[in-house]
């Protein structure tokens, strides 16, 4: 592969020397200003920050709560989407507005309205309390308030492809003797592949970072529901700086893994359809 | 016509007042503390007025004690901090170095203009008939507490229990941390703050019983009406004291020393120790006290000094790895 690209537009130097100034600036100088700082931490006490038992059963909550929440948004955000986009219905803009209105809410209020809908006396929770479900002040409540924050990502990242999907393929199947299911399955889901593993890591990473939205819902019980956000900022509460960063690097590290492999899975879905060359 | 304007009114404030200065503070101050300062800062400047012909205009900032400690830290420029442990200044003076050490010298009472304590907040009636500490770990009582990693509130909450427990007759280190052990078994949520532990007890209507400040149950009755809640002195609690501090760096870079000393020493005058006691804050003036003793019913106090003073407190209790860590991975059956 050639570095020079040829295409008809000249620019390419210039644009990509823009594109990496910016990325550092924006992204690069703080996350290394977070590794430089964590630096100053021997091996022993980052490990012993990093590897306390309590931190690392925030690690399983916090991680598998995301996991959980982005794949039942890539189900749900899947058939969203396909709604959206397949059929005409009467307040079909509303829908699709109200699909973005958990970007738009401030986390804290997205959490205070969840743990006012899900306590024990709330709308919901007051007919899930006598079925012996407890949302509120569990991990099951971190779910919620995860699967409600990233519900857009997936809806988002699907719609547009979805929409740009060419009928004719479709049919050309049809007439070709296939079921309805294997168009689904064998024509259009893997051209929406790509865009599903996109949404399903961006709905991840957010759910990862997410603070404002869960603390209010979680009921923080140490061992049981404390995310690692909180466990960074209770080290703070000592003043504990670098105990902090060494905490956040790990989230850092684990999300940048997560998100290339991610990232790998995509363009090798992308290139198993010829997309790119 | 927006410069039009602004002329005119710079023409007019220079004839109607030539020599009036104009001092802005700014107050790094902690949640709770909102009502507080919003009737003092008022009677404060109007004081300061008559007295230096200065107009001062006061600027709050609020947010969990040491949050705001850390904002200073990292370079907000107030003129004052007023916090809720002495722990938080400490740390200004150790990290930020912008007060200077002694601080808690330079003003009475440890600094520390007026306290509060931690009480019982309990459900209109007290169906669970709680009178005491010792109440507190029956069997199917719930209590909510703010967590003390995270809250000044929850770490008072925390040592009002287990100097209860350490004073009884016969009490010792090992029984208190038991009963501290059995009386967060009884914890179903763990709020980060004071005011989200509220939140919880009164609009979610989860748990028997509150721990929290008495100014605090004031806040819940002016919020949430009289009708809901009882409050419960217990036969002993702790004195949290609530400091202030001059941010020395801060106003000698800005000139603005002598409205910040004011602004604190002015806390102490009948004045301010009278707004105090409106927001069920216990005055230290004698006279103020006794205007307000119906208020206040008299309870047996001891101090964080009990425990070695606040930077002790930390280390061996809430610093990771401490007491409560233990006690918090004992409740979680690790």
């Amino acid at each position: 592969m050639a570095f020079k690209q040829h295409s008809v537009l000249p620019g390419f130097g210039l644009s990509l020397g823009y594109t990496l100034l910016y990325l550092s600036i924006i992204v690069l100088l703080p996350l290394t200003a977070l590794v430089v700082k964590s630096s100053d931490l021997t091996w022993t006490a980052f490990w012993a920050a990093v590897a306390d038992p309590r931190v690392v059963a925030t690690y399983k909550v916090t991680f598998g709560a995301s996991a959980i929440a982005a794949t039942l948004n890539l189900f749900a955000g899947l058939l969203l989407a396909w709604v959206l986009v397949r059929y005409p219905f009467p307040g079909k803009r509303l829908i699709d507005a109200l699909v973005d209105l958990p970007f738009a809410l401030p986390t804290a209020v997205a959490g205070i309205a969840l743990a006012t809908l899900y306590a024990p006396n709330g709308w919901l929770g007051q007919y899930l309390d006598p079925l012996g479900i407890k949302v509120a002040f569990t991990p099951l409540g971190i779910v919620v308030a995860l699967t409600f924050v990233t519900l857009p990502f997936v809806v988002r990242t699907v719609q547009p492809v979805l929409e740009d999907l060419e009928h004719e393929l479709e049919e050309a199947a049809a007439s070709l003797g296939a079921t309805r299911w294997q168009i689904f399955w064998k024509v259009i889901l893997p051209m929406l592949l790509p865009a599903l593993l996109t949404g399903f890591a961006l709905a991840f990473a957010r759910a990862v970072g997410e603070y404002g939205s869960v603390i209010f819902i979680a009921g923080n019980m140490p061992f049981v529901s404390e995310i690692t956000p909180l466990m960074i900022i209770s080290k703070l509460e000592q003043y504990d700086y670098l105990g902090a960063t060494a905490i956040a690097v790990v989230m850092l590290v684990v999300s940048f893994a997560l998100l290339f492999i991610i990232n790998g899975l995509q363009w090798w879905s992308a290139k198993r359809l010829g997309r790119r060359k | 016509m927006i410069k039009r304007a602004s002329a005119l009114l710079v023409a007019l404030a220079l004839v109607a007042q030539p020599a009036l200065a104009d001092v802005t503070l700014l107050n790094v101050s902690y949640d709770v503390m909102r009502d507080f300062y919003k009737d003092y800062n008022p009677v404060f400047a109007k004081y300061y007025e008559a007295k230096f012909k200065d107009k001062v205009t006061i600027q709050q900032s609020h947010g969990g004690s040491s949050k705001q400690a850390r904002s200073v830290i990292d370079g907000l420029e107030a003129d004052v901090v007023t916090m809720n442990q002495s722990l938080d200044i400490d740390a200004i003076v150790d990290k930020g170095k912008q007060v200077n050490a002694g601080w808690e010298k330079k003003l009475p009472n440890e600094a520390s203009p007026f306290s509060s304590l931690q009480v019982l907040i309990v459900r209109k009636g007290n169906p669970k008939a709680i009178r005491d500490w010792n109440d507190l770990v029956k069997p199917g009582v719930q209590i909510i507490v703010p967590n003390p990693k995270t809250s000044g509130n929850g770490r008072y909450t925390y040592l009002a229990a287990w100097g209860y427990a350490a004073k009884l007759p016969g009490g010792n280190d090992a029984k208190a941390r038991d009963f501290v052990t059995a009386l967060f078994k009884n914890v179903p949520v763990l709020d980060s703050g004071g005011r989200a532990a509220t939140t919880t007890f009164m609009q979610r209507q989860i748990g028997d019983v509150l721990i929290t400040f008495e100014n605090e149950a004031e806040m819940i009755a002016r919020e949430f009406g009289r009708g809901g809640f009882e409050v419960v002195y217990p036969s002993i609690s702790i004195d949290a004291d609530l400091p202030v501090a001059v941010v020395d760096k801060v106003v000698d870079k800005k000139g603005t020393r002598k409205a910040a000393e004011e602004y604190l020493k002015y806390l102490w005058s009948p004045e301010g120790q009278t707004v105090a006691a409106q927001n069920y804050l216990r005055p230290r003036d004698a006279g103020v006290a006794a205007k307000f003793a119906k208020q206040f019913p008299a309870v047996k106090l001891f101090t964080v000094a009990d425990f070695g003073g606040w930077a002790k407190a930390q280390k061996t209790h809430f610093d990771d790895g401490g007491i409560y860590d233990q006690i918090a991975a004992k409740v979680a059956g690790k």
